[in-house]
């Protein structure tokens, strides 16, 4: 790990909660680190864990999920749906070898933009604690770009 | 001599299974041998690697690909067949997504060959452990290098048709023997070149006869632990974890029918971009929880979920491999 690692993080927002508390901290002229960048769903339920796979595999060292309060989705409960393919994704990346706290679930609503910004800060030196993951551009042979092919085996 | 096209079949990094299947489409070989001169066919005709370099490029109508790409040998085979062939279809679950050999792809090579030939359940006295180069008195012996990991065919030659199905069933590859056919006679044509043959467009789900209702599930269980399954109703929603819902169809839900869950080997279903992913989505939207506590006691009942949404698709997935496969001891 180098000094110089700085953390490459996708973010998920909700249109009606996160979103608007990313909104808010930009308004209250609150900094957060400059390492997330936010993608606004309409809800947290329409997180495909195909779009968390995607951002690892293209080379994101952490993914954050936010999305509204329980009990606060402007769909009704598509927030708690949220919550459980997370819990599952996260089994399913640890079973992958890939450190489980790489993602995160934040509840904020659209008033809590100093919540959110503490958050973020706090998700970025988490990662950055943990290192790059820097998952492998396979070339055609499915070698990985650090790696040359395997000519030799020991026991 | 012969004007009947030429057909090729190669098998890789699989199980047989494949081949058996193709035998198993019962006297509809007879077609194929009255339509086909076979030319290189490992399981079936006696040609060598040589035969297949010496003849010219294009020269093969069709060739059936089964196994996935592990070794240099195989990828030496699949670059020298794409160049032989004018029409080259992944032929089943390892072509097209890795398959069971693809789960390899959660190790690194080392432990695999450790595994293999140093573990307790096997009997190697001399502890013999293969080398890709060897010297001995006479000269330089070689065998294939392991690629790290293994890949799918598209992955590493370009492929025309894609053929899914551990294996693909016997009468979906009567239907495709019978559309080439139909091609050669002029009576029909290819389908556009990337198509998914041999299998349809939904899901099994589509194809299984059992009634669905609104599912609300509080502990998955194994198939076993369920007595009596009942024999007409969603087996996902009896608790049993069922790949159905992010499979492709074209089995004619053969498993589901038989009292048995669908374990994904048709693979992704149209549009589905990454299987696990999708059954992550399906198993996590019928979980009747919302506490995290009461939701991961729920998910307990899935102990392995690697095994559980990327048997068959590994290989094929946005991650192609477990971190263990590509990265060793830190950075």
């Amino acid at each position: 790990m180098t000094d110089s690692f700085e953390p490459v993080i996708v973010g998920f927002t909700c249109n009606w909660c996160s979103y608007r508390a990313a909104d808010a901290a930009g308004t209250a002229r609150m900094k957060y680190a400059p390492n997330v960048r936010l993608i606004r769903l309409m809800c947290s339920g329409r997180l495909d864990p195909t779009f968390v796979m995607k951002a690892l595999a293209s080379g994101a060292d952490g993914v954050l999920i936010t999305g509204c309060h329980p009990g606060d989705c402007h769909y009704i409960d598509q927030n708690y749906k949220a919550l459980r393919r997370f819990l599952l994704l996260r089994r399913t990346l640890k079973g992958l070898g890939v450190e489980p706290e790489r993602i995160k679930l934040v509840w904020a609503s659209a008033a809590e933009g100093l919540k959110l910004t503490n958050e973020i800060n706090a998700f970025v030196e988490e990662i950055r604690a943990l290192g790059p993951l820097h998952w492998p551009k396979w070339d055609s042979n499915g070698h990985t770009a650090e790696k040359q092919p395997i000519l030799e085996v020991t026991a | 001599m012969s004007e009947k096209p030429k057909f090729a079949m190669y098998w890789a990094a699989s199980c047989g299974g494949c081949e058996i299947s193709v035998l198993n489409i019962g006297e509809k070989i007879l077609d194929v041998d009255a339509h086909f001169e076979p030319v290189f066919w490992p399981v079936a005709v006696d040609s060598k690697y040589k035969d297949v370099e010496a003849m010219e490029d294009g020269s093969i109508l069709l060739t059936l690909w089964n196994g996935g790409i592990r070794n240099q040998e195989n990828e030496h085979i699949a670059h020298l067949l794409r160049r032989k062939s004018k029409i080259l279809v992944a032929f089943g679950s390892c072509a097209t997504e890795g398959c069971v050999p693809g789960l390899a792809n959660l190790y690194p090579v080392e432990e695999i060959f450790s595994t293999a030939y140093h573990t307790v359940s096997t009997d190697n006295p001399q502890g013999i452990h293969p080398q890709p180069v060897v010297q001995v008195p006479e000269g330089t012996l070689t065998i294939p290098a392991m690629n790290p990991v293994l890949k799918t065919l598209a992955q590493v030659v370009d492929v025309d048709y894609f053929m899914p199905g551990c294996p693909p069933e016997p009468h979906q590859i009567a239907a495709v023997i019978d559309l080439v056919i139909a091609v050669l006679e002029g009576k029909a044509q290819l389908p556009p070149k990337g198509a998914v043959i041999g299998a349809g467009n939904s899901t099994v789900c589509d194809e299984c006869p059992r009634a669905r209702n609104v599912k609300h599930i509080t502990a998955f269980k194994r198939i076993q632990d369920v007595a009596p399954l009942d024999p007409t109703l969603c087996i996902l929603e009896q608790g049993v974890p069922c790949n159905g819902p992010a499979t492709r169809s074209g089995c004619n839900a053969r498993c589901p029918r038989v009292g048995a869950q669908c374990i994904g080997c048709y693979g992704p279903a149209e549009g589905v971009l990454d299987y696990g992913a999708r059954l992550i989505t399906a198993f996590a939207s019928v979980v009747d929880a919302k506490e995290p506590e009461e939701i991961e006691a729920i998910l307990d009942g899935i102990p392995d979920p690697v095994g559980q949404f990327y048997r068959f698709n590994l290989a094929d997935s946005l991650l192609r491999a477990g971190v263990p496969a590509w990265k060793k001891n830190g950075h």
